[in-house]
């Protein structure tokens, strides 16, 4: 089995960015902007990318157990729950955040008035 | 005697709020606050000539957190009755006693507007429709029929203001307290009331598109809790 063909411009350009993102988590990382958990969530996340993007044939075992045709297909479901997701956990994070701004608001404009 | 608040909260009314606080104290309502939303014009400097207590958001927030402030101000300062009234004009200050009643005779802790039970209204028919259908949605989201279900004039007691919590800060609060009501078995009657459709109040009031996306944003909020 060839793992590695000729790589591609896509496959450059898209290492690269995976390199990138890499690079930033783990600057958030020594930051403290964010945990060792999500330090390994994200870095997982992106290493996972990297590999299906070298080794695409990976994913066809994985497909076949979860009956979908192709493994790239298994690749780009994934990548739209996972987004979904998140996108949910933003929405619920920014409201809450909404509630509380709302409560300092509120305390400082009875505050002037005691 | 019973002590009255009246809680108004106002975003750009500087054309109405001296008139809405004038009517009020003519009526012999003492204790007025007007909770000015960062409003971008004088509102609060109108309403404090007027003769209203001005309490002051520094960040807009919309007017169910302005109302909560309200409310809360009114609850420290020993409010027994708290009257929620509209900025622009709309309600009328003679029927704040007709509120009141129902909760001095301890009929209800809430007195909700309604403009519906009122004879010889003069509702536009697309408002009719729009709030009649809030009424149906009311209904299947909280299961309480009401005939005015997003009404802003309405009277609480101390108990029920307490009891009440606001947590959505923009327009879905008048869904929010029916909510909360049917919840938490709050005590209530609707009593008549006329809403003034001025054309100042109807640019003011909510479009028929803007109802949508309230009922969407409580849907999401039953979702999220």
């Amino acid at each position: 089995m060839i793992l590695f063909q000729t790589i591609s411009i896509f496959q450059i350009i898209v290492l690269l960015f995976v390199l990138f993102a890499v690079s930033r988590v783990i600057l958030r990382f020594r930051d403290k902007k964010i945990n060792v958990f999500e330090l390994s969530f994200w870095s997982l996340i992106w290493i996972a990318v990297a590999v299906v993007l070298f080794i695409p044939q990976i994913t066809t075992p994985i497909a076949r157990i979860l009956d979908i045709g192709r493994g790239i297909d298994v690749a780009v479901y994934l990548a739209i729950v996972l987004l979904f997701y998140l996108v949910f956990r933003l929405y619920v994070k920014i409201d809450a955040m909404g509630q509380d701004l709302t409560k300092v608001v509120r305390e400082i404009s009875l505050r002037k008035k005691k | 005697m019973q002590k009255i608040f009246i809680v108004i909260p106002a975003y750009n009314e500087k054309n109405s709020i001296s008139h809405v606080v004038d009517g009020l104290l003519r009526e012999g309502y003492k204790d007025i606050v007007v909770v000015d939303d960062c409003s971008t014009d004088s509102t609060a400097r109108v309403a404090e000539k007027a003769g209203a207590v001005v309490l002051r958001h520094i960040i807009n927030r919309g007017q169910g957190a302005a109302l909560r402030t309200g409310m809360d101000y009114a609850i420290m300062k020993g409010a027994d009755i708290i009257i929620n009234f509209d900025a622009d004009g709309q309600h009328n200050p003679k029927e704040v006693k007709d509120l009141v009643r129902p909760i001095i005779k301890k009929e209800a802790d809430v007195a909700l507007g309604s403009r519906f039970l009122k004879k010889g209204s003069n509702i536009p028919l697309a408002k009719k429709i729009v709030l009649k259908l809030g009424v149906l949605f009311t209904f299947i989201f909280s299961g309480i029929w009401l005939t005015d279900t997003h009404n802003g004039f309405r009277a609480l007691s101390r108990k029920a203001a307490q009891m009440i919590e606001i947590k959505q800060d923009r327009m879905e609060h008048a869904s929010e307290i029916i909510d909360q009501i049917k919840r938490k078995r709050i005590k209530y009657t609707e009593v008549p009331v006329t809403i003034m459709y001025t054309p100042y109040s109807v640019k003011k009031g909510q479009s028929a598109l803007n109802s949508i996306r309230i009922a969407w944003r409580l849907v999401w909020s039953r979702f999220l809790r």
